[in-house]
């Protein structure tokens, strides 16, 4: 939650908005490359595709 | 208030600890570690500051770090976008630590500050400075000024490689900056790297060997490399550089450019690397040299203060002053990126709580850079008697009369009195010193001592009260920050011969009647000593003046080749035993090489420390 927090604190200062979608897919990417680590979480990731 | 101020993750970890807006404590984290250049969490640093100041965390009111690494994600993302799709292998590389380290970097902050005080019933507030921003800091809040100039140069922060501010009071006001990737830090590492020096570690290396070569590339480095205006602000010509988009510093078109691949390290050094070494020398002063000047004519102040990495490149500091742009010139010690920990605490103490700040216009506030730890006689008998060591305790009087007998007599001294100081330069407190007068010193201590390369010069500590009558200098420099012309009276002509001598070759010659810190072109890294803040290695000077009649000791930091300078006794009692040097003082106590148990040849130094 921090993390949203400071990515949109930083947007609205920098006023950087376009790089949210772009920074926001790599957050998502890192989040499913570590799930899909642990090899208990690794079938329901399969089951998503 | 107390503030702890933090630098870590990229290189030179350091912490600092700030109290009503005095600096009490700071320690770089390589110290502790033993890692040279340490870039973790500085917990042993961290550590020290608490126990210096006898508080746990949980009585500290405010962290500060001195870095914002959403601004820093901002510009390598930009910059991987603007380069694309060249960088690929790097930004594959640097993403997965980015996303799961340093772009939450409040949390990865907040679990190593808990571990400092894991029963803290909560943490204190975290603020984050721009990395110029406390680079600036630690320059002007640090310094004797009331008003000055602020200029910042480094390789880079966020966005700024070189910013010039205005310091008045307890503001600070950014004038102006030149952004990545158009950095005079990068392009000094990038010649670093292709003379086969490591970068952030070996730029000291080249600014040592480029008295001996000729400038020979500069005109090669102005029409293609460096776009350099007449104001001091430049543009890189960023297509013979690697390093916003792979993981070297430079390309093939730079290489072919200066006709041949980087030197491979170790491999012996040819008059090139010494002739592209003073060019690129002689580009870096003319950068820091103009861009002085426009900061006198746009800043309406008399002094100028200097941080950031290139701040330490005290030959272009030193020809800064000889210029006469301003009154005076004040660099921070800690120039680096370990200075940004005490540069963040100031910033947070002035700019964030709106903190007054006085100074008195004559003395800094860095205490002599003598912030670090110290150790008791009882600590550091009971080091000496775990080690087996033979040893003598005399009093102060006994004690300095001794040691500069030796010293005169041509013997090697380390010396470990008081607090450790902090930046890279020895001062007095965590030293190797010796007589300057014998031709032979310079070679001995390179190659028996230090182990390092022989072309590398060493510099003198000189009484503060006699400083101008060895030196071209009328003024203190006690953090080595400056470097001065030998006086012309001290020096040795020399022969035709010998004037037609090239690169290492001049080595040998003996240049003044202090040759072993008399650099190839009569200058020297000048420590002013100073009885206010260094007390009894100036009676020690005083003495070895009054048996020799010259008020001027060899000073190198106590360590061997990768190694970080010794912190505690017991550091440096090993260092001791490892090396060629003749006798060890630790406070009051006195050891000599011969009366130790007999240590067996031991060169695990080399296996210890990465050679840097």
């Amino acid at each position: 939650m921090g993390l949203l927090k400071d990515l949109w604190g930083f947007a609205r200062e920098r006023k950087k908005f376009w790089l949210i979608p772009l920074i926001g897919t790599l957050l998502v990417l890192s989040v499913l490359v570590a799930i899909a680590q642990y090899s208990t979480v690794a079938p329901f990731i399969y089951t998503l595709f | 208030m107390r503030i702890l101020g933090i630098s870590a993750y990229y290189h030179d970890s350091a912490a600092a600890l700030v109290r009503d807006g005095t600096i009490v404590a700071a320690a770089q984290e390589e110290r502790f570690s033993r890692k040279k250049h340490d870039a973790r969490f500085p917990r042993g640093a961290a550590a020290y500051c608490l126990a210096a100041e006898g508080v746990k965390l949980r009585e500290i009111d405010v962290v500060v770090f001195y870095d914002k690494p959403w601004l820093k994600f901002e510009r390598m993302l930009e910059t991987y976008l603007g380069y694309a799709p060249r960088g690929l292998a790097s930004f594959l590389t640097a993403m997965p630590l980015w996303l799961k380290e340093k772009l939450n970097l409040r949390s990865v902050l907040e679990k190593e500050l808990r571990a400092l005080d894991p029963e803290a019933p909560k943490l204190a507030p975290l603020l984050f400075t721009e990395h110029h921003q406390a680079h600036a800091a630690s320059a002007f809040f640090a310094s004797p000024f009331q008003r000055a100039a602020v200029l910042c140069l480094d390789g880079v922060g966020e966005w700024a490689t070189t910013s010039l501010w205005l310091g008045a009071d307890n503001e600070l006001t950014p004038c102006w900056e030149v952004d990545f990737p158009h950095s005079l830090g990068l392009l000094y590492s990038a010649f670093t790297y292709y003379t086969g020096f490591k970068v952030n570690s070996g730029e000291y290396k080249v600014m040592g060997l480029a008295p001996y070569g000729e400038p020979r590339y500069v005109d090669l480095i102005y029409r293609h490399l460096i776009d350099l205006k007449a104001d001091g602000t430049f543009r890189l010509n960023t297509d013979y550089f690697n390093y916003a988009t792979g993981l070297t510093m430079t390309n093939e078109r730079f290489h072919a450019l200066f006709g041949g691949p980087p030197r491979k390290p170790e491999s012996p050094l040819t008059q090139r690397e010494m002739d592209l070494a003073a060019s690129i020398q002689a580009v870096t002063e003319e950068v820091v040299a103009r861009l002085a000047r426009t900061a006198r004519r746009e800043i309406d102040a008399e002094y100028l203060c200097l941080a950031g990495g290139v701040a330490l490149n005290c030959v272009a500091n030193g020809k800064l002053l000889r210029e006469g742009l301003f009154r005076d010139l004040w660099v921070q010690p800690a120039a680096g990126d370990a200075g940004g920990a005490v540069g963040a605490a100031l910033a947070a103490w002035h700019i964030h709580h709106r903190q007054p700040r006085h100074s008195n216009g004559g003395t800094d506030s860095m205490d002599g850079a003598f912030l670090g730890p110290s150790f008791s006689d009882g600590e550091i008998a009971q080091s000496l008697a775990a080690s087996g060591a033979v040893y003598r305790r005399l009093d102060d009087d006994a004690l300095c009369s001794e040691v500069a007998r030796i010293l005169a007599e041509g013997k090697v001294v380390g010396w470990f009195q008081g607090r450790m100081e902090f930046g890279p330069r020895a001062l007095g407190s965590r030293s190797i010193i010796g007589d300057p007068r014998k031709p032979e010193m310079q070679a001995a201590m390179n190659l028996k001592i230090k182990f390092r390369e022989s072309f590398r010069p060493f510099a003198p500590s000189v009484l503060a009260e006699r400083a101008s009558d060895i030196f071209e200098l009328d003024r203190p420099s006690p953090y080595m920050a400056l470097v001065a012309p030998v006086k012309e009276s001290l020096r040795i002509p020399m022969t035709e011969e010998q004037q037609r001598l090239f690169g290492i070759d001049k080595l040998n010659v003996p240049r003044s009647s202090v040759p072993a810190i008399t650099h190839v072109d009569y200058s020297a890294r000048i420590q002013t000593v100073h009885r206010e803040t260094n007390q009894r290695f100036h009676e020690l000077i005083r003495r070895f003046e009054a048996l020799t009649g010259c008020p001027v000791l060899v000073n190198t930091s106590f360590n061997v080749r990768g190694e970080p300078i010794v912190c505690t006794p017991e550091q440096a009692y090993r260092c001791f035993m490892r090396t060629g040097i003749d006798f060890l003082v630790l406070e009051n106590f006195i050891l000599a090489k011969d009366d130790q148990p007999a240590a067996e040849a031991d060169d695990s130094w080399r296996r210890e420390f990465e050679l840097d």
